[in-house]
């Protein structure tokens, strides 16, 4: 039976950890290598590690970084952040990353998507989306702004399932009936930055040009710790076909369990609960295994 | 003993070399077909679409000398890709393969068994081997492997499968026949159980 991955991420900058991991018997709090082999040993079930360096001159160290983990772990490791080309994902691919995870290149170009599909392989080419809860007014004005064609299917999903047509750019007053009209909408730099794109259509189109895995960290939960989103996650994970990761929010194991078993999510990412060593995948693992749920016991 | 991993562009092959390193083999990657010969051991690793898998096998010259090397009866071990080539059709792009089995490999069909199955196959899944497979051997039943793949080999004969995993039914994990073997599921990224599989390999004789 196929097992829920529960996937810790790793924060990279400058090559070095961040965001402090603390485990016992760590050498260096810091060093990717020896933190995956850490993870790997406690048994998480796959590594994401995600570059936040700021500069392009650092883009080496984080190769570096990979071609290390992919020669010391033998284990499955996702590899994002920052990826703006199809050089740039060869490049990763090339120093050892199983599968690259992008995110902002996806939204300005998709053409990125299908060229890695092509490239590499769907298993390869993730796609994170970073959705928010925003007033529809809100969205129809980021809409406009973002100055891409108005969809076929003339119109978008709201939160509550309903449905906003096109026809509300030209009257608002179309969606004034409803009580507080919301669609979650794809955000980039860490909720930041408005897109126009609803993130159900959009994680549908990924999909049709070649994704074969999204990472959907909500942006209204990521850094609660108060449990993932559970009403996009179901959204998102009920519209298409290819493995769903759960990411943002996460505060303990039965948050897990929450969206393992309300949704049709396949894999649990989690950062700053096992970094700091509050619950060891062993405990997490225990919890979802009581739940009835699969996990791999090692 | 030299295992040489085929390097035929598709995917990066320094994991299944460390991996092999790390379990005390010597392992050599491969470029040019001629050093098949020099080799007691190959392994025909690989990520990416079939078609050009194929493609790329060909143009380097590689189809010949594989097909030689297993029917030599030196060991050898397909992994992912490199277990569909060994068949003579894929799905994916309509294209022949190795034809070293007999059978076909087809896609994941996102209905099966009556659910609504995800596309691509990723993960952590249980194997069941079906016979006494030497390469499994240390190999509880149950014991979870590391796979990714949207394609999946159906044998020609049944009997050639060692190992089955089940995702909307049951599949072909693996394939074994003589000193020919074939795993679906990543070894050099199943960890501990992977490492196991591969140090198997590395003693066979």
């Amino acid at each position: 039976m196929l097992t829920h991955r529960i996937i810790p991420c790793l924060d990279v900058h400058g090559g070095r950890v961040v965001k402090g991991v603390n485990f016992v018997n760590l050498q260096d709090a810091g060093d990717p290598v020896d933190i995956a082999r850490a993870y790997d040993q406690a048994g998480a079930d796959e590594l994401v590690f995600l570059d936040i360096t700021a500069s392009h001159e650092q883009r080496d160290i984080m190769l570096d970084v990979v071609r290390q983990v992919a020669e010391q772990c033998f284990m499955p490791f996702t590899v994002g952040g920052g990826i703006r080309t199809i050089t740039d994902v060869t490049r990763l691919i090339q120093a050892g990353a199983e599968k690259v995870s992008i995110n902002t290149a996806a939204v300005v170009s998709p053409d990125i998507v299908a060229q890695t599909a092509r490239r590499f392989g769907s298993c390869a080419t993730v796609i994170n989306i970073d959705p928010k809860r925003v007033p529809a007014a809100q969205f129809l004005d980021d809409f406009r702004a973002s100055g891409r064609p108005e969809p076929d299917d003339g119109g978008w999903r709201m939160a509550d399932g309903g449905w906003l047509p096109t026809a509300a750019l030209s009257d608002p007053s179309s969606i004034i009936h409803r009580p507080s009209p919301i669609i979650f909408e794809v955000h980039t730099h860490g909720g930041r930055k408005p897109t126009g794109l609803e993130a159900v259509a959009y994680a549908r189109h990924v999909v049709e040009l070649g994704a074969g895995e999204i990472v959907l960290t909500s942006m209204d939960a990521d850094g609660t710790k108060d449990g993932y989103d559970i009403e996009i996650t179901k959204l998102i994970a009920d519209a298409v076909d290819v493995p769903v990761v759960a990411s943002g929010g996460c505060g303990s194991p039965q948050h897990m369990v929450d969206v393992l078993q309300q949704t049709r999510a396949d894999a649990v990412l989690a950062a700053s609960i096992f970094h700091y060593g509050q619950y060891s995948i062993a405990q997490t693992k225990q919890v979802l295994a009581e739940a009835g749920l699969p996990v791999r016991l090692t | 003993m030299i295992i040489g991993i085929i390097d035929y562009g598709m995917g990066n092959l320094r994991s299944v070399q460390k991996a092999l390193q790390s379990v005390g083999a010597e392992a050599e990657i491969l470029r040019d077909p001629r050093q098949a010969e020099d080799v007691d051991k190959l392994i025909l690793p690989g990520v990416g679409a079939f078609a050009d898998g194929m493609e790329h096998l060909n143009r380097l010259g590689w189809i010949e000398p594989i097909r030689r090397y297993v029917d030599s009866g030196r060991p050898f071990l397909g992994i992912c890709l490199g277990l569909q080539l060994l068949f003579e059709h894929s799905e994916e792009g309509d294209a022949a393969g190795l034809s070293i089995l007999p059978g076909k490999v087809v896609r994941f069909s996102e209905q099966r068994g009556g659910q609504r199955l995800k596309v691509p196959h990723m993960g952590w899944n249980t194997l069941n081997w079906t016979r006494r497979d030497p390469l499994l051997a240390d190999l509880e039943q149950g014991a979870a492997v590391y796979f990714v793949h949207a394609y999946y080999a159906a044998p020609g004969d049944p009997a050639l499968v060692s190992a089955e995993v089940d995702y909307g039914g049951r599949f072909c994990a693996s394939v074994w026949r003589d000193n020919l073997w074939a795993t679906q599921f990543h070894p050099e990224k199943s960890q501990r159980v992977g490492l196991s599989i591969l140090r198997r390999f590395a003693d066979v004789s």
